[in-house]
């Protein structure tokens, strides 16, 4: 795939220190055979048609690159755009990724797809392409997820997928992942294991990066188109990372431009009760990659906390482990109140309803507003809609639905 | 000679299988574990696998990851694990006693740290469930320089050509996953076993141990034909969950381990 650059590792999927394949030996030739199909489509003009032509007729990109003037106007600091990630069908960045992995497995003749899912975004978005060519499809998702997302459950329900609940550890993402890998050692002869995230061993972060850098080649080219020129800052919110590395990939070598992740802090990072490993983390291995980590003196991963339930996840992709160990990009967090008001207002002044994830990368422009001139430009990653919220949003508001 | 090489010589001489049994550090109590470990070394253990409780045990099935929660919810740590060893070794010098965990335990203490500490407890061995050789290159030497062995796994979908990288490091035995699955599942072929431990033999003189699904006497009976011994966990796992009282306990583990141990030596 292209987008190589100065930065990109050359051994094994190791970013710096970080990456790696970390796995039960059961599933090293599964990786190694993605490894090997992966890298040979690179150089496959039909492959690369396919998807693009996918992207296209399916998903409906590319997406808008959207001059937000009334919260310009509002926060009175930079030019604000937003890269409308939200209008993609399923209502997120996330097909972008799963559109691309099922080509993959109907490459490799693997007729069933297993995902896992936290907000659900992901598993809908899998569900959704498992759909449309034929496979069979089931999703790993946390008991507790299951009952914070109950509207994304019942759309792949619909979709024809079946939703496993998962009761083991915290009975999150981190847990639906490791059922996930369960799953997938059992069943690695006729299944492809979809991560939604640039987390997990190789070659999952470079490929799932790869398929969601379309984001950023848009943006690129549609900065240009409409502004001129590159834009100043990229801001994206964090939780394994794959809408934030999108963004940033296609920018990493232009050193003027400032990349910023913002991570969840919850109830505040001085609480611990939050989802801020790049912020607030140790380095470990998880999930078949070394990168930063919550976790405790003992190396136990610890519970996370946010309001979102996309960021609610212990570990980052190890590319942004990467860039901020070699400090490119820069990663910062904000509470979910912050999140809440950035959530309201861009509602109020632009008619659009982010996704609470999505409203934490709002939340930090609205915080440093200030810290720019109107000749600026700030572009904030707008990875999903917020319907999926509305439930959690009025919980808040005190309003039964 | 490390206790393990000499462990497995002996049963060569005498033309006896291996049977190693697994359980998990502070499950279901943090004081029912040394005793526990004597117990089958008593009944007839030969080597003994102490699990790490890890936090995100991804390759474990149910049983294993119910002991694992324990044993966190008890408030065992890899230190006290590491107690847990050299009690064990001041009473029992012989029998090889070999860590299994998930490698983010390792590193939260450091490799270095955690090598010298496992030294000095007396442990013989490691296996890291989710450290496939390529990874290994800080451990490794770090263990090495002490005589413990790192263990690496070799599975049914591992490929000829990564048979031969996994045994040119691998030392001490080579654990042979008998399954595409987690640990206590029940679809084992006794016949791909049979197999698969061939040509990991034609690649190595390490001894071959098989673990994964077997669950009794009959199971270790029939892959032990195949192999240099077998590796017995989550039915031992259910056995220490399945008693409160600690005698009875105890008293059940014999039971379990003095049955493979006969259907072993049959």
């Amino acid at each position: 795939m292209d987008g190589a650059n100065r930065y990109d590792q050359p051994t094994n999927g190791h970013f710096g220190e970080h990456g790696g394949r970390f796995v039960a030996e059961t599933l090293m030739h599964a990786l190694e055979e993605l490894t090997a199909l992966y890298d040979s489509l690179a150089s496959d003009p039909a492959f690369q048609e396919e998807l693009k032509e996918d992207l296209k007729q399916y998903v409906g990109r590319p997406t808008p690159l959207y001059h937000a003037r009334g919260l310009t106007a509002e926060l009175g600091g930079p030019q604000i755009y937003l890269k409308r990630e939200d209008l993609n069908h399923t209502g997120a960045h996330k097909v972008n990724n799963t559109i691309g992995q099922a080509l993959l497995a109907r490459r490799m003749g693997k007729p069933r797809i297993i995902a896992e899912t936290g907000a659900g975004q992901h598993g809908v978005a899998t569900a959704t392409v498992a759909a449309r060519l034929g496979l069979e499809c089931q999703v790993y998702m946390g008991a507790e997820d299951v009952r914070r997302q109950s509207l994304n459950v019942y759309r792949m329900k619909l979709l024809g997928a079946e939703v496993i609940p998962v009761h083991s550890g915290s009975k999150t993402l981190k847990d639906a992942m490791n059922e996930a890998m369960r799953d997938w050692v059992t069943n690695v002869d006729n299944t492809h294991y979809i991560i939604g995230t640039v987390a997990g061993p190789d070659p999952y972060p470079r490929l799932v990066r790869d398929f969601q850098s379309v984001i950023g080649k848009e943006t690129r080219s549609q900065s240009l188109e409409q502004i001129g020129r590159l834009p100043d800052v990229l801001v994206a919110c964090v939780g394994g990372g794959s809408n934030a590395i999108g963004l940033f990939h296609p920018f990493i070598d232009d050193t003027d431009v400032r990349l910023v992740g913002v991570e969840a802090a919850g109830e505040g990072l001085e609480t611990g009760r939050h989802a801020a490993p790049l912020s607030a983390g140790r380095v470990g291995v998880l999930h078949g990659n070394r990168t930063y980590l919550m976790q405790n003196e003992d190396g136990q991963i610890i519970e996370t906390h946010s309001i979102s339930a996309g960021l609610d996840y212990p570990g980052v992709g190890p590319e942004h482990s990467f860039l901020k160990d070699i400090q490119r990009a820069e990663y910062d967090s904000v509470t979910d109140e912050e999140a809440m008001a950035a959530f309201r207002l861009l509602n109020r002044t632009e008619g659009i309803m982010p996704a609470l994830e999505s409203s934490h990368a709002l939340a930090w422009v609205m915080k440093r507003a200030g810290d720019f001139d109107a000749g600026q430009t700030v572009v904030v990653n707008l990875s999903g809609r917020g319907d999926k919220d509305i439930l959690t949003v009025a919980a808040l508001d005190g309003i039964e639905i | 000679m490390s206790r393990l090489a000499a462990c497995f010589e002996a049963l060569s001489r005498q033309n006896r299988k291996a049977l190693t049994t697994f359980i998990t550090a502070g499950d279901p109590t943090v004081a029912a574990t040394v005793p526990a470990l004597l117990a089958l070394a008593e009944a007839g253990a030969d080597v003994i696998e102490l699990g790490i409780p890890f936090s995100d045990p991804e390759a474990e099935g149910p049983a294993i990851q119910a002991s694992s929660e324990r044993g966190l919810a008890n408030g065992t740590t890899l230190a006290m694990c590491l107690d847990m060893v050299r009690e064990f070794r001041e009473r029992d010098g012989t029998t090889p006693v070999v860590l299994m965990g998930y490698l983010n335990s390792v590193l939260a203490m450091g490799e270095e740290t955690f090598a010298e500490a496992a030294r000095a407890a007396g442990v013989d061995g490691l296996i890291m469930v989710n450290l496939p050789p390529e990874e290994a290159g800080v451990l490794r030497p770090a263990l090495a320089e002490r005589g413990i062995d790192l263990i690496f796994l070799v599975a049914p979908t591992t490929t000829t050509e990564r048979i031969g990288r996994i045994v040119s490091q691998a030392s001490g035995f080579i654990y042979y996953v008998s399954l595409k699955g987690i640990t206590g599942a029940d679809h084992l072929d006794v016949s791909g076993v049979a197999t698969r431990v061939k040509e990991i033999r034609a690649a190595t003189t390490l001894p071959v141990q098989v673990g994964f699904g077997i669950k009794d006497g009959g199971t270790a009976r029939a892959v032990s034909e195949h192999a240099d011994g077998v590796v017995v966990g989550s039915a031992l796992v259910n056995t220490m969950a399945e008693h409160t009282d600690p005698d009875a306990r105890l008293a059940a583990l014999r039971a379990r381990v003095t049955e493979l141990r006969q259907a072993l030596d049959a």
